[in-house]
Parts: structure tokens; sequence; C-alpha cells
């Protein structure tokens, strides 16, 4: 993935390990939010032509171009479906998750 | 050497007490009676007696949103407001504590709309109890210039860094006028040195992400050591006015002072300036032999649970001055005091006495009525839980 690498998040033992104030390392505190999802977007290869408009237009930066083919992270991806929409040869397709 | 001093008003005395801290940063939008702070810091700024960035900015929102931009990178920043400005601020205000800034801000206590009016009681600085900043009440001048000072080592302490508001009573403090005593620049440099911040700004070397949002797996922890470490804050605020005290000879007693309560039989509880009538009326109530004593609470966040148990154990009852009502309740300061006390053994009996609401006058005749109710209730006499002070028809 090309988007920013995730560092551990050592959950502190007690709350006051806790960091001073709502601050951060940057990519080490967050939370997976793929249980967010309704719909998940899943790519079509055979018609995709590697345009990177679904790349420019994610919301949360989850889709990756650094491979031969777009891959989204769907632990960061909430399903919002922008990408779907804005992809103009459809080949994007929003399919229902199953739980 | 001789001591300096200056015939100015409480709102003067602020900006001094600002001007010897020396902020980086001010910024600030004017409201009565806040307004002759920010309008004397500019003219320090303008006169070069100040070395700071003074910016004129287009709201109060604006104004603690500036403060926490001057913060987040290790700058002292200084703001000031009051009633409908600070409910503006409102928003804004637990950012800077959940960041824990170590900005101080002078609020003029002022009463909120509606009924409209500038005059002032202490309804603001309540609606933002629960916002996460150190909440001082001043009784004069002087100790609103003693306690800018104060608050700028209070919130920088490193244990502590968490944002102070310094409240001052709308034009009872703000508009009139007393002697105060202006520290020695040296003086104040010695006691309160330059801005040092923990891990908590931005940094070039070591870059973070501030104000992060934190998950259902994390968020409580935060907050939970946020309000521990406000509640350990106790300890420095004691210790830093005995610092100041020393160095300085004023001592304001912490978070709390009595008056006259070793011995008392019924104390009142005031919080800001009223209670420079209290003592009056106090001092002339013990030449008559009756048994009263005074408590002024001088920080209501964190809350000094503890002292107030002690200086009550021996009171057959109490009652609580509040310049604030909490809508469909009570008092909140009266609120406050009685979940403190509730493990006491024998709990006193306990009148709240709500007075000075849109700035009406709370007299030393008033004082007296509530001394002798007080006085009245621990014979054993009924009383009503909650009386109001000073009110011209019927209720």
């Amino acid at each position: 993935m090309d988007r920013p690498k995730l560092k551990k998040w050592n959950a502190p033992q007690s709350v006051r390990e806790y960091p001073l104030g709502s601050t951060c390392e940057s990519n080490h505190l967050t939370s997976i939010n793929s249980g967010w999802r309704t719909f998940k977007p899943v790519i079509d290869y055979d018609k995709c032509v590697n345009c990177l408009r679904c790349f420019l237009v994610c919301p949360d930066g989850v889709i990756d171009k650094s491979g031969d083919k777009l891959e989204i992270d769907y632990d960061y991806c909430k399903g919002c479906g922008v990408c779907a929409v804005e992809c103009k040869l459809g080949a994007i397709e929003m399919v229902k998750e199953v739980k | 050497m001789s001591k300096t001093m200056k015939f100015i008003c409480g709102d003067d005395a602020v900006a001094e007490g600002a001007r010897l801290s020396r902020p980086h940063v001010i910024s600030a939008y004017p409201i009565t009676p806040q307004t002759i702070v920010v309008e004397r810091l500019s003219e320090f700024v303008e006169d070069g007696s100040l070395e700071s960035d003074f910016m004129h900015v287009e709201s109060e929102h604006s104004a603690m949103s500036c403060a926490i931009g001057i913060s987040s990178v290790g700058a002292r920043a200084f703001t000031a407001t009051s009633s409908q400005g600070l409910l503006y601020m409102a928003e804004a205000l637990p950012y800077a504590s959940g960041q824990r800034l170590p900005i101080v801000m002078m609020n003029a206590n002022r009463s909120i709309a509606t009924p409209w009016s500038i005059f002032g009681d202490h309804m603001d600085s309540m609606f933002l109890l629960n916002s996460g900043w150190i909440q001082i009440y001043v009784e004069d001048a002087q100790e609103a210039l003693d306690m800018t000072i104060q608050a700028y080592k209070i919130a920088e302490t490193k244990e502590v860094m968490t944002p102070v508001m310094v409240n001052v009573d709308g034009f009872i403090l703000t508009h009139t006028y007393e002697m105060v005593e202006i520290p020695e620049q040296e003086k104040v440099d010695e006691f309160l040195p330059p801005i040092s911040m923990p891990n908590n700004s931005m940094s070039l070397e070591n870059p973070k992400s501030l104000c992060i949002s934190a998950g259902k797996d994390t968020n409580m922890e935060f907050n939970m050591k946020r309000h521990f470490e406000m509640v350990e804050s106790e300890e420095y605020i004691e210790r830093i006015d005995k610092e100041f005290g020393d160095a300085f000879g004023r001592y304001y007693h912490g978070l709390m002072e009595t008056v006259n309560m070793e011995d008392a039989e019924v104390a009142l509880i005031t919080t800001g300036s009223v209670t420079g009538t209290a003592r009056v009326v106090l001092e002339e109530m013990r030449k008559e032999g009756k048994r009263v004593g005074l408590i002024k609470l001088r920080v209501l966040r964190p809350f000094p649970t503890d002292k107030v148990v002690d200086a009550l154990k021996n009171v057959k009852a109490f009652g609580v001055l509040d310049k604030n009502i909490s809508f469909g309740y009570e008092g909140s300061i009266f609120t406050n005091v009685n979940s403190s006390i509730i493990e006491m053994g024998d709990i006193p009996k306990a009148v709240n006495f709500i007075g000075g609401i849109g700035g009406r006058d709370i007299t030393h005749h008033d004082i007296e009525k509530a001394y002798d109710e007080l006085l009245s209730a621990a014979d054993g006499n009924s009383f009503d839980r909650v009386q109001y002070m000073n009110v011209g028809c019927d209720y």
C-alpha cells in the first residue's frame, strides 16, 4: 500500500501513560472502521484502465496506486460509494456486505 | 525598595498582570465589561512596553481559536472575554483543555441574555464549569492582577498543563478603582520562567498529530487522564500560591480561604467580589458575639472537596451564596458543596442564597440577613432550602 504506513499502537497499561492532550505520533492511534460499511466497493479489473479518478476522489485516501493495479484498503474504507459513482467506466461495483 | 502603586480599575489590573506575564500573542475581541483589558494591552503593544503580537480578530470564537493555535506552537497566549462572548467561545474551549494547552483567559463575569443586561453575575462562567478549564474567582483588583500571573504558572506546570480562566466580577471589579501594587518585572520573571511545553506542541523535529480523534477503544481513557490531572492540579495551585506569597508578600490561601472558621457556628460560602462585603459584615457580627464564619471559594474547578469538608466539620449550618441559577434546580455552587459533604457524619443544615442576578446589589444588609437566617437554622428553626436575596416583590 502507498498510503502512510501505520505504526503499532501499544495500548498503555494505565490511564496515566496515555499521551498528554489529544496528541499522538501520526499514523499511530487509528480505529479500523471497516465495520461501518453496508456496501463495499469492488474493482472489476477487466474494465479498470487505471485512470486514477477513484484515487483522486476517495475522501479517506484508501485507494492505493503503488502496484500494477489499484487496490482498496478495506480496513479503512467506510463504504461511502463516491468511487463507484465517479468511475466513468462503471468498473467499481458496490457489493452488499455479508455479516 | 519603594513599591509601585497605581490607582486603577480591575480591567487595568488584569492588563498589568498580563503585561508582566509577557504573552507572545494576545488574540482578542472586545466585549463590555472586559473591553478595557484588551484596549490597555493594545496600547502596551503600541507604546512598546509589551513585546507581543496583538491580533484583533473578528469574533470571540476566533479569539479562542487563535489562542489555541498560538499555544499549539508552544507560545504563551492571552485572551479575555465576557458573557455572550464566552458562550460564543464555548465550542473552542474544550479543544484548548483537551489538547492541554496552557492558555490564560480573563473572563469579566456578566449576566447572559435574555433578558439582556450588561451587568454582572456568574451565569456565564458557570455555563462552562464542564469545559475542562481551571476556574479561579477573584475578590478585588489586586487579586485579579496577581492571579493573572499565577494562572500562567499554574497552567504551564508540566503536571497540570490545563488552561485557566480568571473570573473577575463585571463592573463591581472591572470598572471600580483601587490602589493596586504593580509587581516588579524582574521579580515576575523570576517567579514565572519562560514557557516550556512538554510534548503536546507542534514540532518540526518530532512531528505529531494534534487534536486527534480517538475511537471508542481509547477515548474514555484520554478523558479520564485529563480529569485525574485536573483533580491533582489542586496541589500545584496551593503550592504556587505559597510561592507567590513568599515572593510578593500576598497569600491568597490556594483554592479556598477561611475567616473565623475555628469556632464558627455558622458559615457563609462566597465566591468573588461579594466576599469583601461579607468580611465587613462578619467583623461587625463577631463584635456582637455572634459565632459566624466565612469561606471564600477561590477555585471552582478543580473543586476543593476535602477543604470544604474540613472547613464545615464543626458548623451547625452553612449558606452558599450563588450568583447563578441552574434553571430547574438551584445555585450550582450549592450543588457542588452539598455533594462534597455527603460523606460527613453530621451534615450541617444547608441554605442556598441566590443573589446578584443581572447585577442586583448584594448589600451589607442582605449578608447580615443571611447570617441571621443561618443562626436561626442552627437553633433548630425551620428554613427554606433556597432563598433569594434582595428581591423587589413577593415570591
